[in-house]
């Protein structure tokens, strides 16, 4: 089956000379038509930049994106405009125009990709609004007179409106309050149902990713460290990464053991990353031989599972 | 934002601002109204009338060819405010432009904002004075050099907004979605520039008004034979201490104008300032 | 554990924001005890008070707006002496602030001065709280931050705030507050804004702390994984009040009000977790409707308009304080549902 979109060897960066950083490298994976893929990784990890250059909103300095089997590098601007339509966003930040009446803003997503371009708009903008679990009514306010997730959820309208196939969340839940981000993640797998939509799915909250994601991508300073199907990733983390992240994460449970801090110091800083394996400076299991080369990401011998490790097969 | 009624509600409640408003207020009524108000023609010479003190017949008092000053004010209220408008409302126009031109697209930024830079390496009255002696003093020539030396405000402000507003979370959204850079212009950057174009419109006023002023007391501004409130002050230069009046009464204008007009801008700021609006 | 007398009595605090339109109730009748060597969790979502709560207890209060303030905050200082914070003089607070009592934030880079060394920032607590002179308090800055573990502490107390890391802002933060040891300390969202593996860091040392030196802590978060395992006792919030308190294991086991169990019921990790215990898919649960507005707020239970088991007494008659043993809850429901 051809996967919806296809990532090879990503690498994005930004600045000039002493300043320049590689916020993504070597990043490939694909993402299969209906599946909701997680990304997930601290700060300096490179997930929203890796979001934003999936869908060219940013530019990626090298490698390649296929969308549909469509390369998306390189494209000219009319071709993009017209495959935009396809692939949406929905933002931490609620962003809305301020100064824009909320029915305003959803027309214009419909205008620019001439849909419902008659009578049948009004009733659209009506349908918008009620599959995010908003009024009609509310089509005449302004952003300001939303709370943050009614915000968020017009945000999510935005992204719908264009009749996407493929949507990027980036931290959509982040913003909210616990009770709120329930009723979005709730929201998002009714969507996705009712819709078919594929899901990539930007976030540091390990258990929402857990909860809401098929399989995970483990990013850690613009690399990809491992790929696996959610419940093997929580259960059986290969990557020493994966494992420290998921022992640092406070269980919501006092019966359930403590998080543990198995890495100490701070990640270093994306304008002087290690050499060879990222992570290696923070790795309890780091050999002469992780400083040598970039680990490659591999299969493990179940399928469905990559693994960027030296050493993995120790302990998997 | 169509909510007029709230605005003005809100702006008239600090004192001062409400001060100014009800200044400016009375001011344009008095010089739109002012040949059925007051009973003087602005431009009648009566040299048996002349330099006299105000008095009940001649509120403030007449000048050095018996012309009755008060009329004369809000005769001249109509040029000196004229020119003022019209130099500020040119000014945000082609400050604006260049402005949003230079702070959205980066490569025209280097070019535009040397423009502008060579525009403001010239201090305003001297810029005024050069442009308008080339040119002969005239009303046209005065609003034209007065835009050329305002431009270069407006567009460095317009300019640092749009910088920030480029980079925002909803502006990123509509290029998300598609939105056409016209559009985006247009439709998600303008519209949130209004907040300091306003207050920058407010203020050129003010300051066109004083340098107006300030240029046909040098005798390089509009031209004697038109009596802006700058004419009046340069004529009045050497009977001023015998017919202070003469002196006080437009000057008066000048200042309670343009101070309100300052006044009105800060308030103007305020209103628009976003944390002032909004959601609980 | 010695339960001796509490360290700080909070009762019956209300803090009031005064504006044109009259008194806006921001925090409406807080109670609690900390206890010396317990950390006590005091637990909401956004506009449930628990900053303001402590901002009330440190006498922080935005000076841009006018308050009202009643209701008591008991200290014991060692002498055995109380001192009630919200009534004595703005000169005894500030003697007593950063001092006995020290609160730490959730940004740090706001509340580090950007233009001064971090080491010269934690020394000026020193020099003003014990009188010691400049390189007595420097020393004594240095070992404020090694014990934060900050890797080459003698280096990092000339650094600027903008040279450091979040995480390590955060340790200069904890050094600063703790530099006077402090009996109470307050913790604002501490590690919200880190990453989570720093976060295990900093939550480790604080426990750390904490078992050296004794004190008592309130630890405000809105993150349950974090109470789960870094406190004793829970207080929940919800518009202003406290709805539920009791002991941690308790409150996660036996959640007796709407809300907590709402909130409970509203994290994925914990469905997720039910899903495995029971075999069955747990669909996430969330709580409709958003908090009430405190303008608006009527006569009866503020959560009673979200709340699945509201009975019309909710509405009319605010809700009666019910406890069994040190577990209390503020709910017309008599039984736990």
């Amino acid at each position: 089956m051809t996967p919806m979109v296809s990532v090879k060897d990503l690498a994005v960066e930004f600045g000039r000379g002493a300043q320049r950083v590689r916020a993504v490298r070597g990043v490939s994976f694909d993402i299969a038509p209906g599946e909701a893929l997680g990304l997930v990784g601290e700060s300096g990890s490179g997930k929203s930049t890796l979001g934003r250059a999936l869908i060219q909103l940013i530019s990626a300095s090298g490698g390649s994106v296929q969308f549909e089997g469509q390369e998306l590098m390189g494209l000219d601007p009319s071709s993009m405009r017209r495959l935009r339509r396809h692939m949406q966003m929905v933002f931490q930040d609620p962003s809305l125009n301020p100064r824009q009446r909320v029915g305003d803003m959803l027309s214009e997503v419909l205008s620019t990709h001439r849909l419902h371009m008659g009578a049948s708009r009004a009733a659209r903008i009506d349908e918008l609004l009620l599959m995010v679990g908003l009024k009609p009514e509310h089509a005449r306010r302004y952003a300001h007179e939303f709370s943050g997730g009614q915000k968020q959820r017009l945000g999510i309208a935005r992204a719908l409106a264009a009749e996407p196939r493929f949507i990027v969340a980036d931290e959509p839940l982040s913003a909210l309050d616990m009770s709120i981000q329930a009723q979005i993640v709730n929201l998002l797998i009714d969507l996705r149902q009712r819709l078919g939509l594929t899901l990539l799915f930007i976030s540091h909250d390990l258990d929402v990713v857990q909860y809401l994601c098929e399989r995970v991508v483990v990013l850690y300073l613009g690399r990809v460290m491992e790929i696996a199907p959610t419940e093997a990733l929580f259960d059986a983390p290969a990557h020493p990464y994966t494992q420290a992240l998921l022992a640092a994460a406070p269980i919501p449970d006092p019966a359930q053991p403590a998080p543990q801090v198995q890495l100490q110091g701070d990640p270093p800083s994306p304008l002087n990353p290690p050499s060879g394996c990222v992570f290696r400076s923070r790795c309890p299991h780091a050999i002469a031989a992780c400083a040598e080369q970039v680990p490659p990401l591999v299969p493990m011998a179940q399928t469905g599972r990559l693994v960027a490790c030296l050493r993995h097969h120790e302990w998997s | 934002m169509a909510d007029w009624a709230g605005a003005l509600r809100t702006l008239a409640a600090r004192r001062v601002v409400l001060l100014a408003l009800v200044v400016l207020a009375v001011m344009l009524l008095l010089t739109a109204l002012g040949q059925w108000v007051f009973a003087h023609d602005p431009m009648a010479m009566k040299v048996s009338q002349r330099l006299r003190a105000p008095s009940w017949s001649h509120w403030s008092g007449t000048d050095e060819l018996g012309r009755d000053i008060t009329s004369r004010i809000f005769y001249g209220a109509r040029y000196s405010l004229g020119i003022g408008a019209a130099t500020a409302l040119l000014a945000v126009v082609f400050g604006t432009l260049l402005g949003l031109l230079a702070g959205f697209f980066r490569r025209l930024d280097a070019v535009l904002m040397r423009l502008v830079d060579a525009m403001m390496a010239f201090p305003d009255i001297l810029l005024g004075i050069a442009l308008v002696s080339i040119l002969g003093a005239s009303p046209v020539n005065v609003v034209l050099a007065l835009t050329i030396v305002y431009t270069p405000r407006v567009a460095r402000v317009v300019r640092a907004s749009t910088l920030v507003i480029r980079e925002l979370p909803y502006v990123e959204a509509a290029r998300a979605v598609g939105v056409s850079t016209p559009r985006l212009l247009a439709v998600h950057i303008l519209p949130n520039l209004m907040s300091p174009i306003l207050v920058q419109l407010s203020f050129i006023f003010a300051y066109a008004l004083l340098a107006e002023a300030g240029l046909s007391f040098l005798g390089v501004g509009v031209g004697a034979e038109i009596p802006t409130w700058g004419t009046m002050v340069a004529a009045s230069a050497q009977y001023a201490d015998r017919a202070v009046w003469t002196l006080f009464f437009p000057g008066m204008a000048i200042v309670l104008t343009a101070l309100s007009l300052q006044v009105l801008g800060d308030g103007v700021r305020d209103l628009l300032d976003p944390r002032l609006k909004g959601a609980t | 554990m010695n339960q001796s007398q509490p360290r700080l009595q909070v009762r019956d605090l209300h803090t009031r924001l005064l504006q044109a339109s009259g008194a806006l109730p921001l925090v409406r009748g807080v109670s609690f005890d900390l206890y010396d060597g317990q950390t006590l969790a005091l637990v909401g979502e956004s506009g449930s008070g628990k900053s303001l709560t402590a901002l009330t207890l440190m006498r922080l209060l935005a000076r841009n707006a006018r308050w009202q303030c009643t209701g008591q905050a008991l200290l014991r200082d060692e002498a055995g002496q109380t001192h009630d914070l919200l009534s004595i003089s703005s000169q005894d607070m500030r003697q007593l602030r950063g001092n006995r009592v020290a609160m730490i934030f959730q940004e740090p880079m706001t509340c580090l001065n950007p233009v001064l060394p971090v080491g010269e920032q934690i020394a000026e607590s020193v020099r003003l709280h014990r009188g010691l002179d400049r390189r007595a308090a420097r020393a004594q800055a240095l070992r404020a931050l090694e014990q934060v573990e900050i890797p080459a502490a003698s280096q990092r107390l000339d650094e600027y705030p903008h040279q450091l890391s979040g995480g390590m802002r955060q340790r200069v933060m904890i050094a600063m507050a703790m530099v006077c040891e402090p009996q109470v300390l307050i913790a604002d969202e501490p590690t919200t804004a880190l990453d989570v593996t720093i976060q295990a860091q900093i939550l480790q040392l604080m426990s750390r702390l904490q078992q050296q030196t004794g004190m008592s802590m309130l630890f405000i978060t809105h993150n349950l994984g974090v109470v789960a395992h870094h406190a004793e006792r829970v207080a929940v919030m919800y518009a202003g009040q406290v709805v539920e308190q009791a002991g941690v294991a308790e409150l996660f086991a036996q959640p007796a009000h709407p809300y907590t169990q709402g909130l409970l019921a509203c994290l994925p990790g914990r469905a997720r977790q039910l899903a495995k215990q029971t075999g069955r898919a747990v669909p996430l649960q969330d709580i409709s409707g958003q908090a009430p507005a405190m303008h608006a707020l009527g006569p009866g239970c503020s959560f009673a308009p979200r709340c699945r088991a509201s009975l019309p007494v909710c509405t009319a008659e605010s809700p009666p304080w019910r406890a069994e043993g040190s577990h209390r809850r503020l709910c017309h429901l008599g039984e736990q549902p």
